[in-house]
C-alpha cells in the first residue's frame, strides 16, 4: 500500500481541505487498510486504498457543515514548519487552483481531484466513488464549469 | 453552457479525458467541426486543466508524514495472538497518542484480525500472487544488491539482508515493500528461469516460529527459515526441491 501513500494523502487532503485533518484521515485509513489487507483479493490496490480513504474521510466529515473552512486554503501558507509544503514558494497560480478546488461541493471535488490530479479513468473513479460512470461524467462536467465560472469571476473582480 | 445545449458535450469531455476509442473520436471530430457549442466546450476543458494542473496543487505525502504513518502501522501491529486480551492490549498501546480515529479502527480490528492470523502461509501466497499482477512486483528494479539494499533504508525499521544469487541461478530482480503478519516487510524478488521467487524478510519475533519450514498452498511452494535475527519466507511456483535449493544457497551466500 505504501506506493500509493501519495495518492491516498492527496485525496485525503482535498476531501478534508486541511493538512491536520488529512493526516488523521490518512493514518486511520492506512490502519484500516493494514487490517483488511489480508482479505484484499482485487487487482487494483490503489483504487481499493482510495476507497478506504474516502470512506474514512466521509465519516469524519459528516458532523461538519459543507462549507469552506476559513483556513482551507491559506492555512498551509502561514503555519506548520513541519509541513514542507509550507516552505514552498506559493505562486498565485497555485493559490488560485487551491481556492477553486476547495470551493467545490465535496462530490464534485473528489471526482475532479481523482481525474485532474490523480489522473484516474472514469471507471476507476466510478468504483472509488461508488457512482455510475454517467454520474462521474456529469459531476466532472459540473465541477469544471464551476471552476471556469469562478475563475472568470475572480478575473473580473 | 449546459450539457443540454448539445447532447455531445459529455462526449467532448470524454475525448478530452482520453476515454474515447479511435472510432468514437473520429465521429466526434466530424460533429465538432460544425458545432460551436462543442468547440467552446473543448477550449473550456483545456482552460480548466491549465488552471488546475499547477505544481504544488497535488499533495503527496511528505517524508515526515510517510515516516509517521510507518511508525503508526508498526506500533499498531498486533502482539502474538494467543490470549485475546493481550493482543487487544497491544492494539490499545499502539493506538495511544493516535487519537480518536484509532478507537474505531481498533474496534474493527478485533473483528477482523483474528482470522487472518490462522494463515500466514495464506497471506504469503496471496501477497505473492498479488505481486505478480502487472506493475506490482518491484518498487525498486535492480539486479545489484548494493542498489536494492539501500532502497529499503528509511522505508523500514530494519535493514533486510540482500544477497545476489546470480551465480547459483537465482538472479536478483529487485525489491518492494509489503505487509505481512501485521507489519511492513521487505520483499526481495529473485528469478529462476521463467519463475519468480518472492523472498519476504522481517525481524524475528511474533507468531511465525510455530509454522512448519515448508508448505504448499494453491500450487505455490513456501519455505521458511531464520538467519541473523531475521525470519525469511520464500514463495514461488518453482518446484519444492528448487525452492529448498534456493533457501540453501541463500543461507550459504555472503
Amino acid at each position: 500500500m505504501l506506493p500509493h501513500l501519495d495518492a491516498a494523502h492527496n485525496l485525503a487532503r482535498w476531501l478534508m481541505r486541511d493538512s491536520a485533518a488529512a493526516e488523521d484521515v490518512l493514518q486511520e485509513a492506512m490502519l484500516r487498510a493494514l487490517t483488511y489487507f489480508a482479505t484484499f483479493r482485487g487487482t487494483n490496490p490503489r483504487g481499493w486504498l482510495l476507497q478506504i480513504v474516502r470512506n474514512t474521510a466521509y465519516t469524519s466529515l459528516k458532523p461538519q457543515p459543507e462549507s469552506v473552512p476559513a483556513d482551507a486554503v491559506e492555512d498551509e501558507l502561514v503555519s506548520g514548519e513541519d509541513d514542507p509544503e509550507a516552505a514552498l514558494i506559493h505562486t498565485e497560480g497555485r493559490r488560485r487552483a487551491d481556492r477553486l478546488i476547495a470551493a467545490l461541493p465535496v462530490e464534485l471535488r473528489e471526482t475532479l481531484v481523482l481525474r485532474e490530479l490523480e489522473e484516474l479513468s472514469y471507471k476507476e473513479i466510478a468504483e472509488i466513488t461508488r457512482a455510475p460512470i454517467g454520474t462521474v461524467m456529469s459531476r466532472l462536467w459540473r465541477a469544471r464549469r464551476m471552476i471556469v465560472d469562478a475563475a472568470a469571476r475572480e478575473a473580473a473582480a | 453552457m449546459n450539457p443540454a445545449d448539445c447532447d455531445k458535450i459529455l462526449l467532448v469531455q470524454a475525448e478530452f479525458d482520453g476515454e474515447l476509442d479511435a472510432a468514437e473520436a473520429a465521429a466526434l471530430a466530424l460533429h465538432r467541426e460544425t458545432c460551436p457549442i462543442c468547440q467552446a466546450a473543448a477550449s473550456e476543458l483545456a482552460q480548466t486543466r491549465e488552471l488546475l494542473r499547477v505544481p504544488g496543487v497535488y499533495r503527496p505525502a511528505s517524508d515526515d508524514l510517510r515516516a509517521r504513518v510507518l511508525a503508526n502501522l508498526g506500533a499498531a501491529r498486533p502482539a502474538p495472538p494467543r490470549p485475546a486480551r493481550n493482543w487487544f492490549a497491544g492494539w490499545r498501546q499502539g493506538s495511544a497518542g493516535f487519537g480518536l480515529g484509532a478507537a474505531c479502527a481498533a474496534a474493527l480490528a478485533v473483528l477482523i484480525v483474528a482470522p487472518r492470523q490462522q494463515g500466514l502461509t495464506d497471506q504469503l501466497v496471496a501477497s505473492h500472487i498479488r505481486a505478480l499482477q502487472p506493475g506490482h512486483l518491484e518498487d525498486v528494479v535492480s539486479t545489484d544488491q548494493h542498489t536494492v539494499k539501500p532502497w529499503f533504508d528509511g522505508r523500514l525499521d530494519f535493514a533486510p539482508p540482500v544477497k545476489d544469487l546470480a551465480a547459483e541461478g537465482f538472479p536478483l530482480k529487485g525489491g518492494r515493500l509489503d505487509y505481512l503478519d501485521g507489519r511492513p516487510v521487505a520483499a526481495l524478488v529473485y528469478q529462476r528461469d521463467k519463475h519468480l521467487i518472492d523472498l519476504y524478510v522481517w525481524p524475528e519475533g511474533g507468531t511465525q516460529a510455530a509454522f512448519p519450514s515448508t508448505a504448499a498452498e494453491s500450487g505455490y511452494n513456501v519455505v521458511h527459515w531464520s538467519a541473523d535475527g531475521m525470519t525469511l519466507w520464500a514463495v514461488s511456483d518453482v518446484e519444492a526441491g528448487q525452492l529448498a535449493g534456493f533457501a540453501r544457497d541463500w543461507r550459504k551466500a555472503k
